[in-house]
């Protein structure tokens, strides 16, 4: 069985009863989807759900980065948005003087931050304060679609707990689309695997069952 | 020369399509893209971004560029076509990125770029069309929000009679050829240009036949689109 899959320009519904919500626009007095997305009814608001497209960042997002620049008293952090996110050494865990950025964190550095702060313009901030913030020295990090994020943690974190419970592994899903996982080689591999395959049938019921069989649970 | 008994070249009737099979998502390193054969065109259309536009000096604050890169191979016309861009495809790179950025949400994404890259590997008239066809096609698939999948077909006049999309023969003999991009819900018009002569009259029946094209050419454009997501449902 398949969801209800509509495209951009489809009539999803009628502006007298119900509310453009995400990935949707009005036009007259029809609502119709922005996007190439799953239809969800959400009380008043009608959304769109995307099944593609890049990562939209948006505050409190939890997101794993990279560390594209070293300045003397900001990083540049790649998010995998559009946008490049700046990190001040207020915002870091560690007490930095002016001019020793790089002590820290040097170019191609991987980190766990939170995105704090998002202006009109698109100019972004994250944060490291606080949990689960930190700077990653182990492990691999594997990128996926940043639309299929929602679908391997599951429904309170359903999914992710089964990959856990079933490979052994340590995981840790950003919502930009990187995930980043520890554990021994061939456990990894099959969760890699386990990953690609909710990735390419995220749209599809009946996933969790499938994924339990891959896994041999 | 070119109609016979009411009947084109290629068999097809006045108002006929060529044969036209479209498949989106089949590159797997652009965020959205396209593989579209029509008629003798063969073209590749994928999709990049919304990403950070660089050099900083050609980001708009306010919106999203739409930069569309028409470029047909060496190999797709008969005698070899010099490599790289020319006057031609200059013009068009031009008029297909207006056409797309018409129907795209450029707003939600300011100092970013959306690039189009519309390869054309096998051509045999009517690319220009084929071209926005397929990059429409990418940018659903690439999940760029959008009005509408806009759609492009081309209506002609040959023999004194109007007919729907011509054939390189009938491009290179006839009397005029009328290209045009619809976003096909509202019938807004997103590019239109004409080569030769037409009446009033013969001008207004080639823009109803074109867009009768245009509608029956977007309801392939919609059925690739949901192929790609019911593939695996047997699972």
């Amino acid at each position: 069985m398949i969801r209800k899959i509509v495209l951009p320009g489809t009539v999803i519904g009628d502006a007298k009863d119900k509310l453009p919500g995400k990935g949707t626009f009005k036009e007259g007095d029809k609502i119709y989807s922005s996007r190439l997305g799953i239809l969800e009814e959400k009380g008043k608001y009608l959304n769109v759900i995307p099944l593609s497209g890049v990562y939209d960042p948006s505050v409190g997002d939890t997101v794993i980065g990279v560390v594209e620049e070293v300045y003397k008293n900001a990083w540049i952090i790649d998010i995998n948005a559009p946008y490049p996110a700046l990190l001040s050494p207020e915002e870091s865990p560690w007490k930095v003087e002016y001019g020793e950025t790089s002590k820290y964190l040097k170019t191609g550095d991987v980190i766990i931050a939170i995105v704090s702060y998002i202006n009109e313009a698109k100019n972004i901030e994250v944060s490291m304060k606080g949990r689960p913030c930190r700077k990653i020295d182990d492990g691999i990090i594997i990128e996926v679609q940043p639309s299929k994020v929602p679908r391997i943690i599951g429904k309170n974190a359903s999914m992710l707990n089964i990959l856990k419970k079933h490979t052994g592994c340590w995981i840790f899903v950003g919502q930009n689309g990187r995930i980043w996982i520890k554990g021994e080689d061939e456990k990894v591999n099959l969760l890699i695997k386990a990953i690609r395959k909710i990735e390419k049938e995220a749209h599809t019921f009946g996933l969790t069952e499938r994924i339990i069989k891959m896994l041999g649970g | 020369m070119l109609m016979k008994d009411g009947l084109r070249i290629d068999g097809r009737k006045p108002d006929e399509l060529r044969k036209i099979k479209i498949e989106a998502g089949v590159l797997y390193r652009a965020d959205g893209s396209c593989y579209l054969e029509w008629g003798g065109n063969k073209i590749m259309a994928a999709v990049y971004g919304p990403r950070e536009a660089l050099p900083r000096h050609i980001q708009d604050p306010t919106k999203a560029l739409v930069n569309a890169r028409y470029n047909m191979a060496s190999f797709s016309v008969e005698e070899r076509k010099r490599p790289g861009p020319d006057r031609r495809s200059t013009e068009i790179s031009k008029v297909t990125s207006e056409a797309l950025e018409n129907v795209i949400f450029t707003e939600l994404f300011p100092r970013a770029t959306i690039d189009v890259c519309i390869e054309v590997l096998d051509a045999e008239a009517g690319t220009r069309c084929a071209g926005i066809t397929a990059a429409a096609v990418a940018l659903a698939d690439a999940g760029i929000p959008m009005r509408d999948i806009p759609v492009a077909c081309a209506a002609g006049k040959v023999d004194g009679m109007v007919v729907l999309d011509l054939t390189s023969e009938e491009d290179k003999e006839g009397e005029a050829d009328l290209p045009i991009a619809i976003a096909p819900r509202t019938e807004e018009i997103l590019l239109m240009q004409m080569d030769g002569h037409l009446t009033y009259q013969e001008f207004e029946e080639a823009l109803e036949l074109a867009i009768k094209g245009c509608k029956q050419i977007a309801k392939l454009q919609k059925e690739a689109l949901m192929k790609k997501y019911e593939s695996f449902e047997e699972e």
